[in-house]
Formats: C-alpha cells, sequence, structure tokens
C-alpha cells in the first residue's frame, strides 16, 4: 500500500491531534481507533460515539427523471418515500448480483442523496450515470461533503445542543436540510451501529467546526473504524465486499425484505424474480460460538465434520463476550437453532444459528 | 514504551527472562500496543515441547490474529492461567501479570543470541504503525 497516494477527509488533522491510530481503508487514511477499539464499542452502545465516515461516497440526483433514475436502479420501491424520508436499498447488476447497499435519502420530489460504500463510489457513480433515466442530473458530492456519524443511546443529546429543537422529533430514517452549528447539513436518522443515531452530511470545509463542538458535547466521544466494524457485525449488519459481493444475490445475503419485485422494472430484477422463484443453494446465516475461541473472515463451517460454508465476517461480540460471524452456508443449515462448527486452527467449535442482532441477545 | 533490561527479546516480539534453568515468556509492550485490545488467548499445555521459532501459542486482539513464537528450544513448564480468563492482562501489564508461559531450558546458551533491550529499542523504532 502506498500511503503517500491515500486520500484524507477535511477531518485528517483532528484524528492525528487526537492520537487517532491511521490506516488505509479503501483508498482512504481512515482512524482505526483512537482510545481503543472496545473502548469506544463499549462508549457507543451505552452513550455515544462520534465517527468521520467522509470517505463514504455521497452522490446526488436532481430533475424530474431522478425519481425514476433510483426506481430503476435499485430493489427497494422509491416511490413509497416521501420528502424527508429514506430507505435502505441495493444496486443490482444484471445477473442480480449485489453491487453495493446504500441509503437512499429523498429531500424533495426531484433531489435524491445517494450513501455509498467508499470502495465501490467510482464503480457506482459510473454505473448509475450509465443507466440514468432521461431529465437526470447525476451530481458527485463526495468531495464537498463530510459524513459524520453520531450514534448510541445517548447520541440526541450530544446532537441537541446543535440543531433546531424539532429534529428531535426525526423518526429513524428520516432526514432533513438543515443548519447544524451554524453549517448547512442534511441531517438523518440512520446509521450502522444498531443503535439510534444520526448521519450529518456537512460542507467540507465546515466540517472540522461541526466535528469539534459535537465531541465538545457530553457524553460524545471519537470512534474509529474498528469499533464502526464491531458495532455493525454485533448488531448482524452486512458489510459489502466481505458478507456480499457482486456474486452474491440478496437472497443468498438475507435482504429480500430491501427487494420490491412489486415496484415495476429496476435492473437485475429478473434474476431476482427467479432467485425468489426457485430458492437459492446458500444462505448467510449468523452464529453464535458456544465454544472458546474467535471465528475470522474465511474459517470453514462445517456439520457433523462436512463442510457447508465459510466465515465471511467474524470477530468477538464485546457485550456478550463469545465469538460472533456471519457465515455463508448450505440453506439446509441456516435455520435458527441449527447447531454447526466452526474450524478455528483444526478445532471444531461448535456454534448455533441465531436469528437478529447479536447485541439484544444479551438481554433477550 | 518499557523494555526492561532484564530481559532478551525477539524479532518477532516476545520477551524471555530467565531464571536458573527456567525461563518466562510473553509479548513485548511494544507487541500488545500494535495489536490493540487483546480478546483471546491460546497457550499449550504443560509438558508440551517447544522449539526455537516456532509458533506455540496465539494471541488475538479484536482486528487479528498473532501467532507466539518460542524464544528457545524447551519444554513448557507452566501456563498462565489467568491471562487465558483475562486476555486484557497482556495489554495492562505485559512483563508482569501478562506473561504466557514458562519453559524449561534445552539449552540456556540459545538466550545469549536474543536481543538486549538497547538491540531490540532500536529493532523497533520505526516499525509503530
Amino acid at each position: 500500500m502506498v500511503t503517500g497516494s491515500l486520500k484524507r477527509t477535511p477531518l485528517y488533522e483532528e484524528h492525528r491531534r487526537a492520537g487517532a491510530r491511521m490506516v488505509p481503508f479503501a483508498g482512504w487514511e481512515m482512524p482505526l481507533s483512537y482510545a481503543g477499539i472496545l473502548e469506544e464499542h463499549r462508549a457507543v452502545r451505552t452513550g455515544a460515539g462520534l465517527f468521520d465516515v467522509s470517505h463514504m461516497g455521497v452522490v446526488e440526483l436532481r430533475g424530474r427523471g431522478a425519481e425514476e433514475t433510483c426506481q430503476r436502479l435499485t430493489t427497494n420501491d422509491v416511490r413509497r418515500l416521501r420528502d424527508g424520508r429514506a430507505q435502505y436499498t441495493l444496486l443490482l447488476n444484471e445477473r442480480g448480483g449485489i453491487l453495493d447497499d446504500l441509503i437512499v435519502y429523498r429531500l424533495e420530489s426531484t433531489r435524491f442523496v445517494l450513501c455509498l460504500n467508499a470502495a465501490n463510489t467510482d464503480t457506482d457513480l459510473a454505473w448509475i450515470r450509465n443507466h440514468a433515466r432521461a431529465e437526470t442530473e447525476v451530481e458527485d458530492r463526495s468531495a464537498d461533503t463530510a459524513l459524520l456519524a453520531l450514534q448510541g443511546p445517548r447520541a440526541a443529546q450530544g446532537l441537541r445542543p446543535h440543531v433546531a429543537e424539532t429534529l428531535m422529533a426525526l423518526p429513524p430514517f428520516g432526514c432533513l436540510e438543515t443548519r447544524m452549528a451554524g453549517v448547512s447539513a442534511i441531517v438523518a436518522r440512520t446509521g450502522y451501529t444498531g443503535e439510534d443515531g444520526f448521519e450529518l452530511f456537512v460542507r467540507a470545509d465546515g466540517a472540522r467546526h461541526v466535528w469539534t463542538v459535537v465531541l465538545a458535547t457530553s457524553p460524545v466521544r471519537p470512534a474509529g473504524l474498528g469499533a464502526r466494524d464491531t458495532l455493525r457485525l454485533e448488531a448482524g449488519l452486512l458489510l459489502h465486499g466481505a458478507d456480499m459481493d457482486a456474486d452474491t444475490c440478496p437472497y443468498e445475503a438475507g435482504l429480500e425484505r430491501f427487494v420490491r419485485l412489486d415496484s415495476g422494472p429496476f435492473v437485475g430484477r429478473d434474476a431476482a424474480v427467479a432467485a425468489a422463484r426457485e430458492g437459492t443453494a446458500r444462505r448467510l446465516a449468523r452464529l453464535l460460538l458456544r465454544g472458546a475461541g474467535i471465528p475470522r473472515r474465511d474459517y470453514a463451517v462445517t456439520a457433523h465434520g462436512r463442510r457447508i460454508g465459510t466465515v465471511t465476517s467474524g470477530g468477538l461480540a464485546p457485550v456478550l463476550g463469545r465469538g460472533i460471524a456471519l457465515a455463508m452456508i448450505e440453506r439446509a443449515h441456516a435455520a435458527a437453532g441449527t447447531r454447526l462448527a466452526v474450524e478455528i486452527r483444526g478445532r471444531a467449535v461448535e456454534a448455533e444459528v441465531v436469528d437478529g442482532p447479536f447485541h439484544r441477545l444479551a438481554t433477550a | 514504551m518499557q523494555f526492561p533490561e532484564n530481559l532478551r527479546y525477539t524479532r518477532e516480539h516476545e520477551w524471555i527472562l530467565v531464571r536458573d534453568h527456567e525461563a518466562t515468556v510473553g509479548i513485548t509492550d511494544f507487541a500488545q500496543h500494535e495489536l490493540g485490545d487483546v480478546v483471546f488467548v491460546e497457550l499449550p499445555e504443560v509438558g508440551v515441547p517447544v522449539s526455537e521459532g516456532k509458533a506455540f501459542g496465539v494471541v488475538e486482539s479484536v482486528k487479528a490474529v498473532s501467532d507466539v513464537y518460542a524464544p528457545v528450544d524447551g519444554t513448557v513448564t507452566a501456563v498462565n492461567d489467568d491471562v487465558r480468563a483475562k486476555p486484557e492482562l497482556v495489554n495492562q501489564d505485559p512483563y508482569g501479570g501478562g506473561w504466557l508461559v514458562k519453559i524449561r531450558l534445552a539449552d540456556p546458551g540459545q538466550v545469549d543470541l536474543l536481543m538486549t533491550a538497547a538491540a531490540y529499542s532500536e529493532y523497533t523504532r520505526g516499525q509503530e504503525t
């Protein structure tokens, strides 16, 4: 990795000053952690953490054709969105494989914002431009937009002093163009941690100001990409490029509830219809280890000694103190309650297929 | 970064403390810092033979799996059960409560080939991520 070629967010200097450990990620030099991954993870589960996720792609679609472009490119039903509402959705190729997962924010009937994975932004943008319908203007806003994620059960407490009081009533997946600490911003109640929280799209030249004032608000603490990954895994949320990719269809990934076959034509719909009708041989499952050990990406998953799949993401669930994994396995073994094993350095460690977010199991 | 003078060090970032023919082994302050939060430690059983340069255990942080290599030839005489139960001891006290195993030395002369604190300090300079 040539570090000289890595891109930096507008908050790079702030991260260095805070003593962050910086790592290359998807072509960017990003903060892995500040105080330690586990400490930041717990801060987000119990208080509030602020993440710089400005590496993510931000694309704006404008014009009378913008909604139709969204509708034709994504699997969810954009027409169900009102102004100020967002939805999780997928971008498929013609074979029905997942090019990316994203959130579409509807600001107005003629203005939509798409938030894309950093590693896919360039290819997504080319794909979107190629498939744009008439009267759609596609603008890459990634460079002039910083994205901050304020996440945790006390995130609202960290946001409140800096926004209009009406924003406190923003529902999950609501979004609003507003001002935040004097800076133009889109405030959205979305995130990637399994907690309440907000994503803040701010002008790049106002990012340092917003970052600084929010961090100065109790109980907000900075959190890095390390905790972002452990939080999303513990919440059972998928990572594109690990748990799904262009060779994975939504029915394998367990994302079929975001595919609206009744919403009219979209790229990949024929393949999706076939997958829905015929079923898939593989299925992404959530595994909770019953024995000691930490499952990692590419470890084998077995049933009665026979390999039935592969771990796509794994780690220790900090709130459970147990190993957890997402694994792509034969569908016949993917029902909740099924006992399987993960091979860890030649040892078969017992695991159980579970439903729902891991971090809620503790209190269930 | 602490590198006590009475220890010897390996290029793989283990430390060894020799008393008579028994040595205590762990990973260095540099290693624990690079790994970050240690959350799992896998160690051999007492009586297992170990060979210089060969992995005898595993230390896992949140992000990474890391082998631990034997600094010398010998036989495991004790294993730190506390660190199995509380892997964070490796971060909190790498040269004390975070020790991993004790080894009966096959050839005490091997220890002299390992780096001194000064040499190891020089070796780690510039390796931080």
